[in-house]
């Protein structure tokens, strides 16, 4: 079955009891027992729920695992991931990773003494030299956030295996459509569902996928016992968001390339970084492990008030934090996704207050260079 | 603004008072005035609900109408719809219409509603057909299942100079391909069950207009009578909306290779797409619409067929409906046309070897496959 088929006829198939298409929501906290030395499939809600299960099972299909997860939001999936180490473990971490996640890492982890270190992992040779004793996994982002950085992931896997590492890659970005980490090797992949997998805006969810038994059942034991699951509603959203993944995708890739390629011709912009360019660093890793540039690019303005006139005077973009959804949404890093970052540590990797990030939505290109070509203008 | 991104943004785009990209979802009955005369502009969801409101609007938005109302099914807006005739008014009505308004309109005669049906493809016959006390011609265009295309603006033009109105159910090809009132109709009918919200998962219905005053005794009568969308299920319609653009253009894509396939297999006797150059309506649907959409019907050359493709499709649910994601398909003698008397149906070329498939946004490769193996 063909990926785009697979979006709309995976494990969320068919009610069997009354043949409905569209899966039920089981608003419902508890379940009968009839036996209880037999307990039934579902107990309670936060240990599975019927709709929860099928999307768990749907995004394990398309990513190619055997277990996947609902969390409440991408960082109830980060979080839940990273506490599956224990005090004393070290992980490596990608340096220009979500800024939400550089925040777990060093002011919630930290405090557990969950040893964490911020690497450069375009350089596998640096990535090898921060490998300690107690190092237990290396967290990777490709393309990166916002600067679309790419990590080779098949050499990164590699390292890994060498020293016996965990590779956990958050796939938000790119979704299983444009790139699938565990079929490279990676052991853990997490999403934003927020983003292009519910696709419109209006759903917060996590997702993880494993393809271990073992591995999965210390992620269980975390979404379990800590509880930071998705609710049975939510859960039906992203399914019913993840029918259109495919043909979303589609529409907005193209359009974030045409787009790109505007910017990267524009005079008032001094750099476009998206990797469908010719010339964006790593561009042949990036098409060598994933189908597609994305529909996210950001570019710098020369003139810092560009940049925040820019934002003021769009109408049809959405001045917003996020990505992936229908809506095109320009977001200013310094302020929102990476305010959370140190500014110096912000500064030395290149977020500047000249860096904006775009989200292509599924409006008109032309309306969309309409409206960007308008804000531009002094 | 184009049409993509009139979809993509609704009416207000986001929320005034926060924001928020997706509109929020007023789960309220009824509001609380500020005081005695005054008001908030809601007072009771079924006069207005501020999220039912969005999706009106959004809707009106894309066929180009001042006035939308959404209900709680396709069925509902077309009654509501006939509720503002009155005893002896008399319908001209395209005779291979969906079943149930066929059911709706029948039932209706006890009102003292007349209806002639008839194949609204030739211009003249209707022109014929029209007496002292018709009201209105009432178009199905596509035609469901048999695909005849109506010539929308030569009927408007008859309608016009008789002085009555022209109502278009625009269900098959949305306003993302076709928007009657642009080429003069009165009012737009939609199951938003279908296209609109585009996922098999939610039931609605739409009445747009061009009038004002039209727009207003429509409005009086769904608040009176109350076949109201419920807030969830328009935040529904909205949020499928917001890819109609992108699904129709897939489902188009699939269903014009899906109907050249059909046309070649050897035990297809006839196919009905309007994609198709041979098709009848082939210059007028080119002329009026912007797009085929994704509906096919065909007949088999073997009645014992049927069961078989019924019962060994995989991919594609044997299930009323159409216009999801989903690929559908239907045997309307028994399901959608199941109410339409026998000579009616012969004339309009409904048999017991007619299937028609709602062609969804999968793989096109994979769909063909499904179809192949199940006609094997």
């Amino acid at each position: 079955m063909k990926f785009g088929t697979l979006l709309i006829h995976n494990v969320n198939g068919t009610d069997k009891h009354t043949g409905a298409l569209s899966v039920p929501i089981y608003q419902s906290s508890t379940f009968h027992q009839e036996d209880i030395d037999n307990p039934p499939m579902y107990t309670y809600s936060r240990s599975g729920n019927p709709t929860r299960s099928v999307l768990e099972q749907a995004i394990a299909q398309l990513e190619g695992g055997t277990h996947g997860f609902a969390f409440s939001s991408g960082m109830a999936a980060t979080s839940s991931v990273l506490s599956i180490f224990k005090s004393g473990d070290h992980v490596l971490v990608c340096e220009d990773v979500y800024g939400g996640t550089h925040r777990v890492c060093n002011g919630y982890f930290k405090r557990f003494a969950l040893e964490t270190s911020f690497i450069d992992a375009a350089d596998p040779g640096k990535v090898k030299s921060k490998i300690k004793k107690n190092t237990k996994a290396i967290f990777l982002e490709t393309p990166s956030n916002p600067l679309l950085k790419i990590t080779d992931l098949r050499e990164m896997v590699r390292i890994a295996r060498e020293n016996d590492l965990l590779v956990l890659v958050d796939n938000t970005f790119m979704s299983p459509y444009l790139q699938r980490p565990l079929e490279l090797g990676a052991d853990v992949v997490i999403h934003s569902a927020t983003k292009f997998i519910g696709g419109h805006s209006d759903v917060v969810g996590g997702l993880v996928v494993v393809k271990d038994e073992s591995l999965a059942g210390r992620i269980y034991s975390v979404q379990n016992s800590f509880g930071a699951i998705l609710g049975p509603q939510d859960s039906w959203l992203l399914l019913r968001g993840l029918k259109t993944l495919k043909v979303r995708m589609d529409f907005q890739q193209k359009s974030a390339q045409r787009l790109a390629e505007w910017f990267a011709g524009h005079k008032g912009i001094s750099h476009t970084y998206y990797p469908g360019l010719e010339g964006h660093p790593e561009r042949e890793v990036h098409f060598a492990q994933a189908d597609g540039a994305g529909a996210v690019f950001s570019f710098q303005t020369r003139r810092v008030d560009t940049a925040r006139r820019l934002m003021k005077k769009l109408k049809l973009a959405a001045v917003a934090v996020s990505l992936g959804g229908v809506e095109t949404i320009v977001s200013y890093p310094v302020k929102m996704s990476h305010a959370s970052m140190p500014v110096k540590e912000r500064e030395r990797l290149g977020i500047l207050n000249t860096l904006i990030r775009v989200s292509v939505g599924l409006e008109e290109t032309e309306d969309l260079i309409a409206d960007f070509d308008s804000a531009l203008r002094p | 603004m184009k049409i993509e991104t009139k979809a993509v943004h609704g009416f207000k785009g986001c929320d005034p008072a926060t924001g928020a990209l997706s509109f929020p979802i007023y789960q309220s009955a009824t509001f609380k005035h500020p005081g005695l005369n005054q008001s908030t502009g809601y007072s009771y969801s079924r006069d207005q609900n501020p999220t039912r409101e969005e999706v009106e609007r959004t809707v009106a938005l894309l066929e180009g109408g001042k006035h939308c109302l959404a209900f709680s099914t396709g069925m509902a807006a077309v009654d509501v719809l006939l509720k503002t005739f009155s005893p002896g008014d008399h319908f001209i009505v395209s005779e291979d219409l969906y079943g149930g308004t066929y059911r709706l309109f029948e039932q209706s005669r006890k009102y003292g509603l007349d209806f002639t049906y008839l194949n609204t493809f030739h211009v003249e016959q209707v022109k014929a057909a029209i007496k002292n006390n018709t009201r209105c011609i009432y178009l199905e265009t596509p035609s469901n299942p048999s695909m005849r295309v109506s010539d929308i603006g030569a009927l408007v033009g008859v309608a016009r100079s008789a002085g009555i109105l022209t109502v278009v159910d625009n269900t098959f090809l949305t306003p993302y391909f076709q928007r009657p009132l642009e080429q003069g109709a009165d009012a737009v009918i939609h199951s938003g069950t279908k296209y609109l919200g585009g996922h098999n998962d939610t039931l609605a219905g739409f009445l747009v207009v061009a009038d004002e005053k039209m727009g207003e005794d429509l409005k009086l009568l769904q608040m009176s009578t109350g076949a109201t969308l419920s807030p969830f299920d328009s935040w529904l319609i909205l949020r499928g909306i917001k890819t109609l653009g992108v699904r129709m253009i897939k489902c188009q894509q699939n269903a014009m290779l899906i109907a050249g396939w059909l046309k070649r297999h050897k035990n297809v006797e006839r196919v009905y797409y309007i994609g198709l150059p041979e098709h009848e309506g082939y210059d007028i649907s080119r002329k009026q619409a912007a797009g085929f959409g994704g509906m096919i019907s065909f007949t088999v050359k073997d009645t014992g067929l049927v069961e078989q493709i019924l019962g060994k499709v995989r991919l594609i649910s044997f299930a009323e409906s159409l216009g999801g994601v989903e690929s559908l398909i239907t045997y309307p003698l028994v399901q959608t046309h199941a109410d339409i008397p026998k000579e009616i149906l012969e004339r309009l070329g409904i048999t017991d070897r007619l299937l028609r498939l709602s062609v969804g946004i999968e793989d096109v490769e994979d769909l063909i496959e499904d179809l192949e193996q199940a006609m094997r």
